[in-house]
């Protein structure tokens, strides 16, 4: 039953970043929460999907036998908190954007790389790159 | 976002997800649980006692900013790998000092997930939360 | 243990040193006195046959070790590193007393003079490249010790620059050195020096050390940042940028000799860019007024003298190096700490605007005079000797004439410099100056007066120095023991005329000078083709292409950089699937099980995500494909991934609602309809990526080895039976406190971004 929870780890990944490609900034943060759970779904599937049994050694017994695969398990734990971080730190970077700049359009926000047209009517030649360290 | 009903509930709600949390952390090594599992248990708690009651509230619970839970959860999980340090092994190879008892630094490691998760949900709630 | 414990007592004392030096007390010179006497306790082991090693682990992965070699050649710089640094920290305490950041300032000037010793007895290629960078890193702070002067931040910025540049290609040339020999040992590289200066790689090795150690010692064309570093304070110019640390250059090239001594690009290459090195610094000091920039031009004629001497064969030539390193250290520190005095006590350095101070400070008038008359090379001063040593050498040469034309010149500069500092400022009428000039205390003129002094003992009493230094370190230089016997007094001799006439004329010339410098300072060419300005250029020009180069890669589209991130993914996996022969289908049989349902969930979790008319429609439905995951979770075995989902999206729905109310979701995507269909495009390009090659993965045998050993020992050894948490805090514990601090770090760091934001709106509406 992999090859099929594959193909809806495709869909999911075309979903998300059809998403990230948005103007609308609240749309990436969809995306990102809808990559977050197909990565974490990648990392399950290539551990297989064999047992159903959780990966606890019976009391009294030293060693498991068969059990489903604990490492991916391990490794996606981790992986969902970290997404959780991820998409709360984008939300408060965009939240913080909208009220400094007034604006949801990812296109519109542009303090830290002007348009070149925009910057020679603004800014002198020579402040250019500056401009770009201190935001960077 | 006072409501009546949130505050009353969260009074039952918030003592009840905070054992059962430390539960499910201490269980964690050999039953489903662990550090994550138990700091996002108890920082749900948390949340719904302090949605209703604001950023003081918030406070008021802790005693302590959020932040500071996240910089003490840290200091745990290095402290845990002290120990292996001073025996010449690997950082963080764990130790299990008493022998019949399965109490480890594992343990000491696990809370400091745990007050990480906690101080990480409740630093990005507490912004939300009303005053 | 001896090597270790010199080298790391000065690097455990540099804290000491910072708490002395900031409150000025003399007590801060205990540190390099200290050293000193160590090195000198370790003489009566190191002779021309006898060579003190020390070997300590260090990256035995990498087969680099810690290893120190105390030869001649060592122990001289050692001894003239923490000799001169006795003589200078007691000189800073009373120069620098009052100044702002002296605690940091004496901290990094014991930390270089600690890198320093490293440098000089490192016997590991890659410990020496370590020493030398730290060098040129404390050499930066020691230059830019005003931040707030402009001049100062860019001589640090361009004596780091350059330095590290050659250093860049000094590391290239010592791996390369390194792969060639077989080992990073200096020791062994030397017992196999016939194979490396036959192995094929040994001009492009000769090529980029020679290039790192130009750099370091402000060879032509790289010497401009040596006279722009006199922006430092006065016991840095004499300790580093005259003493020590542009020495180190010379000191590569010394220790490399004996591989490369008979090699003709080596030969070529060091007497060529010494001879024009020389040539160049002695012109360009004739034009300067500044005493510490005259001295610094004449700090470059004599580095230019050592390389050209090095590149000389024979052990002549070895003794001759050496000789002239000691002799101008002592001569050089000598009189940079005099143009100090005379600055400080008169409030200006302009050489023209001086004379007659010998009324005023008769003392200093004396250490001068006698520094000077070693650098002119006089007797009975040693400076005589090994001026005579360095025209003999040159005689002997093949090309003779190129080198002793160069020698004369470099001599008669030596000359008309050592007039200009000791006897222009002191003799003649008295002229008014910025302060009432008077001899300064014992701190400031002792060092002086000793360097001084040791010119004359030395000139008197060459054994002391030849027999326990010279010939040791010549022989380091020449690669067999040396025998020679050095003396003052050669007889009449061609090196004698020849002392003579550089007396003559630079006498001269220094008569002469009065009308000699404007002309040449009038030169205008120097001034905008010489090196400093190109060096300007370049920075310029390096600025210029990162705009541009900034202009075309930052469009500053996010949605840009995503489109073109996407992009390079999908079409580097594609193109590895084609090009290894990847595709390849996992068996659908089977497949149509009760829980294939949860995958059609997930697309239309997706799709409607995609669809989503407004942002809480879009969270319910970004909220399904998590609860969706969960129950994957719960059914396949994952009981404790299921929890952390289900109450991870409970929390993320709670803070994506909290904050509707604060951002308006506009119902109309912004997106023209034809820049959609081309995100779509990207989008099912991806796609498609990310489903064969998830299939591909599928396709092949599942290696259960890794699994099995945590099912393994997970009891025996962890003394847990949930794996999945005895993974996370124990087999992998490392990994999970790194992801425990970025998840703090991203809480922190958000806290911060909000703290900001509330500032902001409290400010806009007090």
């Amino acid at each position: 039953m992999e090859p099929v929870f594959a193909l809806a780890f495709g869909v999911m990944v075309a979903v998300a970043a059809y998403l990230l490609m948005s103007r609308n900034v609240l749309r990436i943060v969809l995306g990102l929460l809808v990559l977050g759970n197909a990565a974490n779904l990648s990392i399950f599937l290539a551990g297989r999907l064999d047992s159903r049994i959780p990966p606890l050694v019976p009391a009294g017994e030293t060693m498991l036998v068969g059990g489903a695969n604990p490492l991916p398990q391990a490794l996606i734990l981790t992986a969902i908190v970290i997404s959780f971080a991820l998409v709360a730190f984008t939300v408060v970077l965009f939240e913080s954007a909208h009220r400094r700049l007034g604006t949801l359009d990812a296109e519109a926000m542009r303090e830290a790389e002007p348009r070149p047209a925009e910057k020679s009517v603004t800014e002198p030649r020579r402040s250019a790159p500056a401009k770009v360290t201190e935001h960077a | 976002m006072s409501s009546l009903i949130l505050t009353t509930t969260s009074r039952l709600i918030l003592p009840a997800a905070l054992i059962f949390s430390i539960y499910v952390l201490l269980r964690g090594h050999n039953e489903p649980g662990g550090g994550f599992i138990g700091g996002l248990i108890a920082a749900a708690g948390i949340a719904v006692h302090a949605i209703p009651r604001g950023r003081t509230g918030l406070i008021a619970l802790l005693r302590v900013w959020p932040k500071a839970l996240i910089g003490a959860g840290m200091l745990l999980g290095i402290a845990a790998g002290i120990p292996a340090l001073l025996l010449a092994e690997p950082f963080l190879t764990q130790q299990w000092p008493f022998a019949s008892l399965p109490i480890g630094t594992t343990l000491v490691f696990d809370v400091g997930v745990y007050l990480v998760v906690i101080g990480s949900v409740l630093t990005f709630l507490s912004y939300y939360l009303e005053n | 243990m001896t090597l270790l414990a010199l080298i790391a007592f000065p690097f455990l004392l540099a804290p000491f040193a910072g708490w002395a030096g900031g409150r000025s007390s003399p007590l801060v010179a205990a540190v390099p006195l200290l050293l000193f006497i160590g090195f000198a306790a370790m003489m009566p082991y190191v002779s021309a046959d006898a060579i003190v090693h020390e070997t300590h682990r260090w990256i035995p992965s990498l087969d680099i070790r810690a290893a120190f070699r105390l030869d001649g050649l060592s122990l001289t710089f050692a001894l003239l590193i923490s000799g001169i640094g006795t003589a200078v920290f007691l000189y800073a305490s009373a120069y620098l007393k009052g100044a702002p950041r002296l605690a940091r300032f004496y901290t990094v000037l014991t930390l270089f003079m600690a890198s320093m010793l490293g440098a000089v007895m490192a016997d590991d290629l890659m410990l020496l490249v370590v020493f030398w960078e730290m060098t040129s890193l404390t050499s930066f702070l020691l230059i830019g010790y005003t931040p707030e002067a402009a001049a100062s931040r860019r001589s640090a910025q361009q004596g780091f620059l350059i330095t590290v540049s050659g250093g860049l290609a000094m590391l290239a040339g010592v791996i390369l050195l390194g792969t060639a020999a077989g080992t990073f040992s200096i020791t062994e590289i030397l017992d196999q020096r016939e194979a490396i200066a036959a192995h094929p790689a040994a001009p492009a090795i000769i090529i980029l050390l020679a290039a790192g150690a130009f750099a370091k010692s402000a060879q032509a064309p790289l010497h401009s940042w040596l006279a722009n570093a006199m922006v430092a304070p006065t016991p840095v110019s004499a300790f580093l940028h005259s003493a020590t640390m542009v020495k180190l250059g010379v000191y590569l090239l010394a220790r490399m000799d004996p591989i490369f001594s008979d090699t003709g690009l080596w030969i070529t290459l060091l007497t060529l860019f010494g001879a024009a090195t020389m040539l160049v610094g002695a012109t360009l000091a004739m034009r300067e007024t500044d005493l510490k920039r005259v001295l610094a031009y004449s700090t470059i004629v004599s580095l230019g003298t050592l390389t050209m001497m090095i590149g000389i064969p024979g052990e002549l030539a070895a003794v001759a190096t050496v000789t002239f390193l000691i002799v101008h250290a002592l001569y050089k520190a000598c009189l940079f700490m005099v143009a100090g005095i005379v600055d400080h006590e008169t409030g200006t350095r302009d050489s023209s605007k001086l004379g007659g101070l010998r009324h005023y400070m008769p003392k200093t008038a004396l250490v001068a005079l006698a520094g000077g008359l070693s650098m002119a090379g006089l007797p009975p001063f040693i400076g005589f000797a090994s001026k005579e040593l360095v025209y003999e050498t040159s005689l002997e040469t093949s090309g003779w004439w190129l080198v002793v034309a160069a020698a004369l010149l470099a001599n008669i500069a030596m000359v008309v410099v050592a007039a200009i500092v000791a006897i222009r400022c002191f003799a003649g009428e008295q002229t008014s100056t910025p302060k009432t000039p008077h001899d300064p205390g014992f701190a400031m003129l002792g060092g002086p007066a000793v360097l001084a002094l040791l010119g004359l003992v030395f000139g008197a009493a060459p054994g002391l120095v030849g027999e326990s230094l010279i010939v040791p370190a010549a022989s380091a230089v020449a690669g067999y023991p040396v025998d020679y016997s050095l003396s003052l007094w050669h007889g009449f001799t061609p090196m004698l005329a020849l002392s003579l006439l550089t007396l003559a004329l630079g006498a001269f010339v220094f008569l002469r000078w009065d009308s000699i410098r404007p002309r040449l300072a009038g030169i205008s060419q120097i001034d905008s083709w010489g090196p400093d300005r190109l060096y300007d250029r370049a920075m310029d020009g390096l600025q210029r292409m990162s705009t541009w180069q900034t202009q075309l890669i930052q469009s500053g589209s996010l949605r840009g950089y995503v489109a073109r991130t996407l992009l390079v993914i999908s079409v580097a996996g594609l193109a590895t699937l084609l090009i290894r022969g990847g595709f390849e289908m996992p068996s659908f049989a089977g497949a149509l099980t009760p829980d294939v349902t949860l995958a059609v969930l997930l697309v239309i979790g997706a799709l409607a995500v995609a669809r989503a008319r407004n942002f809480v429609a879009g969270i319910v439905a970004a909220g399904l494909v998590g609860f969706t995951v969960a129950l994957l979770f719960l059914v396949r075995g994952a009981p404790d991934l299921a929890f952390t989902q289900f109450s991870v999206e409970a929390l993320a729905i709670v803070i994506m609602l909290a904050i509707v109310g604060r951002m308006p979701f506009r119902e109309r995507d912004y997106r023209p309809s034809r820049e959609r269909v081309r995100d779509i495009g990207i989008a099912c390009l991806i796609g498609v990526t990310a489903t064969l090659i998830m299939l591909a993965v599928l396709a092949q045998p599942f290696d259960p080895r890794l699994s099995d050993y945590f099912r393994m020992t997970s009891v025996p050894e962890a003394h847990g039976r949930n794996l999945v948490n005895v993974i996370l805090v124990d087999f992998r514990a490392i990994d999970t406190l790194g992801e425990i601090i970025v998840l703090g770090l991203a809480a922190v760091a958000a806290a911060a971004v909000l703290a900001g934001l509330r500032r902001a709106t409290s400010e806009k509406r007090p």
